[in-house]
């Protein structure tokens, strides 16, 4: 159960600022909503969680990240095993070219296990985790690809699961789904709270609003005001930010 | 998680991917080195031989010594006659592929006809020219029969570039000139044209450098073993630089003392192809700036 | 301008234009029509010299020899008509053999009597086996002619002997060809696709951008250099090489011909494979990363099965393109038509076969046949080739969200 905090990040672009002095604590079993408008940083943000940021050539990052009081961008951190504790999922569904069940299989095997029954147990938990069994468990062997968007993306989620990370991050994970499908994810994370701490970036206020506990309002790379959902919603302190959620702008 | 030993994988998956890595990266640059050493190997030995005599002078003695003028010549004749030929068609094809037809079954069968054509390999174009030129239509051995041989062999990839280059128009200047009231023609020739113009020219300078190194399409349609003069009409045979160095180097009449005779032909291709390579990047460059710009 | 003339005008220009785009299919067409019908006429001739005949005695049960069979009576190889479904041993008969059964009073001071001598040396001996002008054929002939050495597919296709100006039969076996293709092809192939595997993925995955830029153009100019120079440098630089470091009697093998190929084909893999590779989404790649694994595993297990088409298009196509090369090949593989046993051996590929001997080929001979022949075969190993490649990029299983 870990908490995640930012003291005073600052991430550029080349030159060009895309985080401005960003202090946000956010705790452990909770799910954080980060709403804004296109390109205030929120995506960025999220990505500086697992490092996804280094592979972009030509960037640099100032003040601190850390997961539970670790600074993970400290000399002799493990890239690969930070990124195993903090499981990603992104906008589009994004399966493997590769079978249903070795998706799911595929963060154990390049994390070293070899050991078949292990992976064919966890695999099987995971996929009932996140309420696909019933629809896949007789075609493990096909293709990713024959599910529909929304199995694919809940495959995803199964997928990131399977290695047992302490930490979710969601990158607009319903953005490409219809209603039914993004229902099903929401319940989904509403489950999943009670053991991981969960990120979720998200251009859709009503989904901000059912699924987290807490949202944080980033603007032009600033973090703008940040609370518990119902204060946000409610009875925002910003201006700039009782706009954006009333939908006057962004 | 089921317990590994997360320094021990760590490190393990480091290693392999160095190793990877450097043996992909090593790979990578012994491709260039190959590309290198091919290059500077026929620079070296060619420098030499190349001077104004070589380029100006007829061969002499059993083609040992002197220059390789008429090489040279027949070969700008073939190169020149190939695109008189292929040029105004492959780009009017593309036009038509591009602007005119639509999707639909002809398209279809033209395209796979044109990528067909571009599949078959060179040899059988020499079979081919021979066949139909040289035989059927009594061009026999000539610069005529040549021209059009390799002509058919760089249809194909004026039409490619062609197409390409106006694929790259975009269709709001279409619309504007349509919506003007011009036709399509008017269209094409004042707006289409003009905007793809330094890209169709860069397909016309890639497809000379492929014509001029070609020598299977022109064995049994043109190429003469020594010839030392000039052709005087398209019904001549003329001699042409690939040919010329396949002779000297495997059948000439003494080998080793035409060696650099050999040497030199072959630094006179290289740099034929490096001057198209460079010129052709160059206006891609510079028209590809100028047309942003506006 | 004249609203009709403006209207007709553009027909004709359209017009103009759509004659202009048949040109290649109907270039495709003629090429098919010209080697085919050139080609496919190689297997209703004879083998044998133009002008000659072979008969044997009536009581003779064979009916058919063929081309290989004619030259082995003549080498002497075959001796007995057992071999080919008769009895007793041959008895082989040329026309200088006649002065041995008639004196020159019986032939006639000009050869008058020649053609009945001949028919009835010929039905006086049962083993028999002549082999005489045509223009020495007696109008009632006692023997038996026969279907002399006609090209059949299964000589053609399975004959182990290329050796088209052999007397008396020309010998039209295109297998050390077609084998020598393969091989050469295959070596070829076997060279470049691991190496050009390795620079696509660098360049496409691993090298900083700088350095891809200058890369790319390189590789590119690499498929610039025209065959012959590669040829060339082969000659002057890898068989001697070659020779030296295996110690052979000659550097012209297939093996040099493998690695020029080899070189040839690299840009070509090199790119299609490298473009594939770009194509996989950035999102696939980070989903990868962001489960813990390295860039190498991700390279493995999600870049190159995603572009597991485009990277066996590459290879299919560098194969391709090794099959239908000429100059490099003819000048570095020594080109002895036989049947290959080691890459060391000289070899000689269907390309190099026609450029090697079109031109000493009597137009509309049997030889010039036969070499269309080859070309019908090059043509459809292409043909094969391409409309694979077309398949497998037209029907990629794992289509783009």
């Amino acid at each position: 159960m870990l908490k995640l905090e930012s003291k005073q990040v600052n991430f550029y672009y080349g030159s060009s600022p895309a985080l401005k002095d960003i202090n946000l604590e956010m705790e452990s079993n909770t799910v954080t909503a980060l709403i804004g408008p296109s390109g205030c940083g929120k995506s960025t943000y999220l990505r500086l969680f697992n490092r996804m940021n280094d592979l972009i050539d030509n960037t640099k990052l100032t003040g601190e990240v850390l997961i539970d009081g670790i600074d993970i961008y400290k000399k002799g951190i493990n890239v690969d095993t930070l990124r195993k504790m903090t499981g990603m999922v992104f906008q589009k569904p994004n399966p493997f070219p590769k079978s249903i069940f070795e998706n799911v299989a595929y963060g154990l095997r390049v994390n070293g296990i070899t050991d078949k029954q292990f992976i064919e147990e966890r695999v099987e938990t995971t996929i009932k985790q996140v309420v696909l069994w019933d629809e896949v468990k007789d075609k493990l062997k096909k293709s990713a690809f024959e599910l529909s968007g929304g199995q694919q993306q809940r495959l995803c989620i199964a997928r990131a699961l399977a290695i047992q990370p302490s930490v979710i991050l969601m990158d607009e994970p319903t953005s490409a789904l219809d209603p039914i499908s993004t229902s099903k994810v929401e319940e989904l994370i509403h489950e999943l709270k009670s053991k991981y701490t969960i990120v979720i970036v998200t251009h859709n206020m009503q989904q901000a609003a059912r699924v987290s506990d807490h949202t944080a309002f980033f603007y032009l790379g600033e973090l703008v005001e940040v609370g518990t959902t119902k204060k946000i919603f409610t009875n925002p302190t910003q201006e700039k930010t009782q706009n954006y959620i009333t939908g006057r702008f962004g | 998680m089921k317990q590994v030993d997360e320094n021990k994988l760590a490190k393990s998956k480091k290693r392999k991917q160095s190793l990877a890595f450097f043996m992909f990266g090593f790979i990578g640059f012994v491709i260039v080195g190959i590309l290198l050493t091919v290059l500077s190997f026929i620079v070296f030995k060619g420098v030499s031989v190349i001077s104004w005599d070589f380029i100006t002078k007829m061969p002499e003695e059993g083609m040992t010594r002197g220059g390789i003028y008429p090489a040279i010549i027949g070969t700008l004749c073939l190169v020149g006659g190939s695109m008189i030929f292929a040029f105004p068609i492959g780009v009017m094809a593309a036009i038509y592929m591009n602007e005119y037809v639509r999707d639909g079954i002809i398209k279809k069968i033209i395209k796979q006809m044109t990528n067909n054509l571009s599949g078959i390999p060179s040899i059988v174009f020499g079979l081919f020219g021979m066949a139909l030129f040289v035989n059927k239509l009594g061009f026999g051995d000539s610069i005529l029969a040549g021209s059009l041989t390799l002509g058919l062999l760089a249809l194909p990839v004026v039409i490619r570039t062609t197409e390409e280059a106006l694929k790259g128009v975009d269709d709001t200047f279409r619309h504007a000139s349509l919506g003007l009231g011009a036709t399509k023609w008017q269209t094409t020739r004042r707006v289409v044209l003009p905007i793809a113009f330094p890209n169709i020219i860069t397909g016309l300078i890639l497809s000379v450098g492929r014509v001029s190194g070609e020598t299977a399409p022109i064995l049994f349609t043109v190429a003469a073993y020594f010839l030392p003069k000039l052709p005087t009409s398209i019904f001549d045979q003329a001699m042409a630089l690939p040919y010329h160095l396949y002779v000297i180097s495997t059948s000439g009449t003494n080998i080793e003392e035409s060696r650099p005779i050999a040497y030199g032909t072959a630094l006179v291709l290289i740099i034929i192809v490096l001057l198209t390579n460079i010129l052709a990047n160059f206006l891609r460059k510079y028209f590809g700036k100028k047309v942003k710009m506006n | 301008m004249n609203p009709f003339f403006k209207k007709f005008s553009e027909k004709f220009i359209e017009g103009l234009l759509m004659i202009s785009g048949t040109v290649t299919s109907l270039t495709v067409v003629l090429i098919v029509f010209f080697l085919f019908k050139e080609g496919i006429s190689v297997f209703n001739k004879k083998a044998v010299e133009e002008g000659y005949v072979i008969a044997v005695n009536k009581s003779n049960k064979v009916n058919s020899i063929s081309p290989e069979d004619i030259k082995n009576i003549f080498d002497q190889k075959i001796t007995s008509w057992k071999d080919l479904g008769g009895k007793d041993s041959i008895i082989l008969f040329r026309l200088e053999d006649i002065s041995t059964y008639f004196t020159d009073e019986q032939i006639g001071e000009n050869f008058e009597r020649l053609p009945a001598c001949i028919s009835r040396v010929v039905d006086s001996i049962p083993q028999i086996f002549a082999f005489f002008p045509e223009k020495y054929m007696d109008k009632n002939f006692k023997g038996k002619e026969i279907e002399a050495g006609k090209i059949s597919f299964n000589t053609f296709f399975g004959g182990k002997e290329w050796f088209p100006t052999a007397q008396p039969a020309a010998q039209l076996g295109a297998k050390p060809l077609i084998l020598g293709t393969l091989w050469v092809s295959l070596g070829a192939i076997l060279l470049a696709l691991p190496l050009g595997l390795a620079a696509a993925i660098y360049m496409s995955e691993i090298a900083k951008d700088k350095v891809r830029r200058v890369m790319k153009p390189l590789i590119e100019l690499l498929a610039g250099i025209p065959s012959v120079v590669y040829g060339f440098f082969g000659l002057v630089v890898i068989v001697p090489a070659i020779q030296k470091l295996f110690n052979l009697p000659v550097g012209e093998t297939g093996l040099a011909g493998s690695i020029i190929l080899g070189i040839m084909a690299l840009p070509t893999i090199i790119t299609i494979s490298e473009d594939a590779m770009r194509n996989t989404p950035r999102s696939m790649k980070e989903a990868s990363l962001a489960l813990g694994a390295s860039k190498w595993q991700t390279i493995c297990r999600v870049v190159i099965p995603h572009s597991i088409s485009g990277i066996t298009a590459a290879a299919i196509l560098g194969i391709g393109r090794a099959i239908g090369e000429t100059m490099a090949v003819l000048m570095v593989t020594g080109n002895a038509a036989v049947i290959p046993h080691s890459i060391l051996e000289p070899m000689r590929t269907i390309p190099a076969t026609i450029a090697a001997e079109l031109g000493e080929a009597p137009n509309g001979g049997v030889h010039y046949k036969a070499l269309f022949a080859l070309g019908c075969i090059l043509f459809v190993m292409t043909l094969v080739i391409n409309l694979t490649v077309e398949f497998i990029t037209g029907s990629k299983k794992y289509k783009k969200h």
